[in-house]
């Protein structure tokens, strides 16, 4: 670990010991705290076996229903987040594309657009998309207007992704591919997005962790994602910490494995060639990754 | 327009609580997040695997999710309190996760010399860690903090929907659903509110970004 370097050297004798006299406080502290919790869990009844069952134990009748429900709502989190990240990623690019292109007044209004959708709260989209689309006679179903409240916040921050991207190219490409007279559409097209888009990758798998938890925010709108089912189940089975449990572990599994993915692809693309990742880090919690909810 | 005129006050007590959920929150979290990632580089495993297990969770949940397990969770183990409490508890527990990744990136970004030279001068570890690191880390941390901390001020509103109720989120709800006024001037009406504090807020970072940067 390179924090560990950094801060203190390679203990000796008496640093070991007081680290194992710290190891042996804090863990007896944190096994305090859990055996507390767990016996006031206990002492309200949450251990008890029907509150598991249905979720876990196979053979429990209400197992196969809950884990159907559970499944279909897996599959409307995935198509909308799928979605949602394929229009953000046209219409970011487009966004980008455009800015680096187009005349200046243009280009202002594109910076104005880019601020205002930034400063909008991904849940008011969505909430406002489902009130205001259906007064302009575009009645969708809900799957809809949760991807265009998701596209509306995400394809402003893939167009800062692929900006940013482009940017982090040298000089030297856009200038070599100008000398070869190509024109500008040309210049973007054939030499810079393609390597901009390598660079970005990571940034962008990133950027799908964030999606995939927005698309919980389809709650306002009663679209039947996990979160959503996972209510109704806690209705029928009044066990919310199980299953809201559940649901926070398959949701941490997926977006951890993608994290990891997005890390991976960093440090495979920065192997062999000195690229400009350090800009658009897949792990820089400032970023884009802050987005939403 | 008219909408946002007749119904100036109900817009100002809607923005009001919703800086009230993000001064408590940002507060709670800035301090929790600093806390976790002190644990998350301090020599004691122990502490680590909290630090570790404690961003990975809250960082790869909804917020949605924290905010159940708090408005469910909580109760059975005996924490009781009104349901904005709940709400903010929520908001600090999951921002914390994203304060904890800035500030621990702000201590890699320390020079190694600079914690060796602490050591050598014979610093323990918390005081080469309140008086030589993290005075320097938190300088480069300004500007991510920032952007986590405005990130928050936009997930209040998903605190709003989740029922705390009271802020913009919930007058813009109020007016479309039970006065049925007409959506889009409403809609203004609530974004205006929030880009009032995130675009200063964003604004008023950048010059601080610029005051507090450090040459390396």
């Amino acid at each position: 670990m390179s924090t560990t370097s950094v801060l203190f050297d390679a203990p000796g004798p008496r640093s070991k010991r007081r680290v194992l006299i710290g190891s042996v406080i804090a863990g007896l502290l944190l096994l305090g705290v859990l055996v507390l919790v767990g016996l006031r869990l206990d002492a309200q009844h949450q251990f008890d076996v029907e509150k598991w069952a249905p979720l876990f134990d196979p053979s429990d009748e209400q197992f196969p229903l809950v884990w159907q429900r559970i499944g279909e709502a897996l599959g409307n989190t995935l198509v909308a987040a799928a979605l949602a990240m394929v229009f953000s990623l046209v219409i970011g690019t487009l966004l980008a594309v455009t800015r680096v292109t187009a005349a200046r007044w243009y280009r202002w209004a594109v910076v104005g657009l880019v601020e205002l959708l930034r400063g909008v709260p991904v849940v008011i989209a969505i909430f406002f998309a489902s009130r205001v689309l259906p007064q302009f006679g575009l009645d969708l179903e809900p799957l809809w207007f949760l991807v265009i409240g998701l596209t509306a916040y995400n394809s402003v921050i893939i167009a800062e992704i692929v900006r940013a991207g482009i940017d982090s190219l040298p000089k030297g490409q856009r200038e070599a591919a100008e000398s070869l007279g190509l024109r500008r559409g040309q210049v973007l097209s054939l030499v810079l997005l393609p390597q901009a888009f390598r660079v970005m990758l990571p940034a962008v798998i990133s950027q799908l962790v964030v999606v995939l938890k927005d698309t919980s925010l389809g709650f306002v709108i009663s679209y039947e994602e996990l979160v959503r089912v996972a209510g109704q189940i806690v209705q029928v089975l009044s066990n919310p910490i199980q299953v809201y449990l559940l649901i926070a572990v398959i949701f941490t599994l997926i977006n951890y494995t993608l994290s990891r993915f997005a890390i991976w692809v960093e440090r495979r693309l920065s192997q062999g060639k000195k690229s400009a990742t350090a800009t658009l880090s897949a792990t820089d919690p400032a970023g884009a990754g802050t987005g939403g909810g | 327009m008219n909408v946002i005129i007749d119904n100036f006050p109900l817009y100002v007590s809607g923005f009001l609580q919703t800086l009230r959920i993000c001064a408590f929150a940002a507060l709670g979290s800035l301090v929790l997040g600093t806390v976790i990632a002190g644990f998350r580089v301090s020599p004691v495993p122990p502490l680590r695997w909290v630090g570790t297990a404690w961003v990975t969770v809250f960082r790869n949940c909804p917020l949605t999710v924290v905010l159940f397990f708090c408005a469910f969770g909580l109760p059975e183990i005996g924490v009781n309190g009104a349901y904005f409490w709940f709400g903010v508890t929520g908001l600090i527990l999951y921002t914390s996760a994203f304060v904890c990744e800035a500030v621990r990136s702000g201590i890699n970004s320390v020079p190694a010399g600079q914690a060796e030279a602490a050591r050598a001068v014979g610093l323990t570890f918390s005081q080469s860690l309140t008086s030589v690191v993290l005075p320097q880390a938190l300088r480069t941390v300004v500007p991510p903090l920032g952007s986590v901390i405005i990130a928050m001020i936009k997930n209040s509103a998903i605190v709003g929907a989740f029922g705390v109720g009271g802020d913009l989120f919930a007058v813009g709800d109020t007016l479309t659903s039970s006065r049925g006024e007409a959506v889009l001037p409403v809609l203004i009406g609530v974004v205006l509110g929030y880009l009032v504090i995130t675009i200063p807020g964003g604004l008023l970072l950048g010059l601080l970004e610029r005051k507090v940067a450090i040459a390396r």
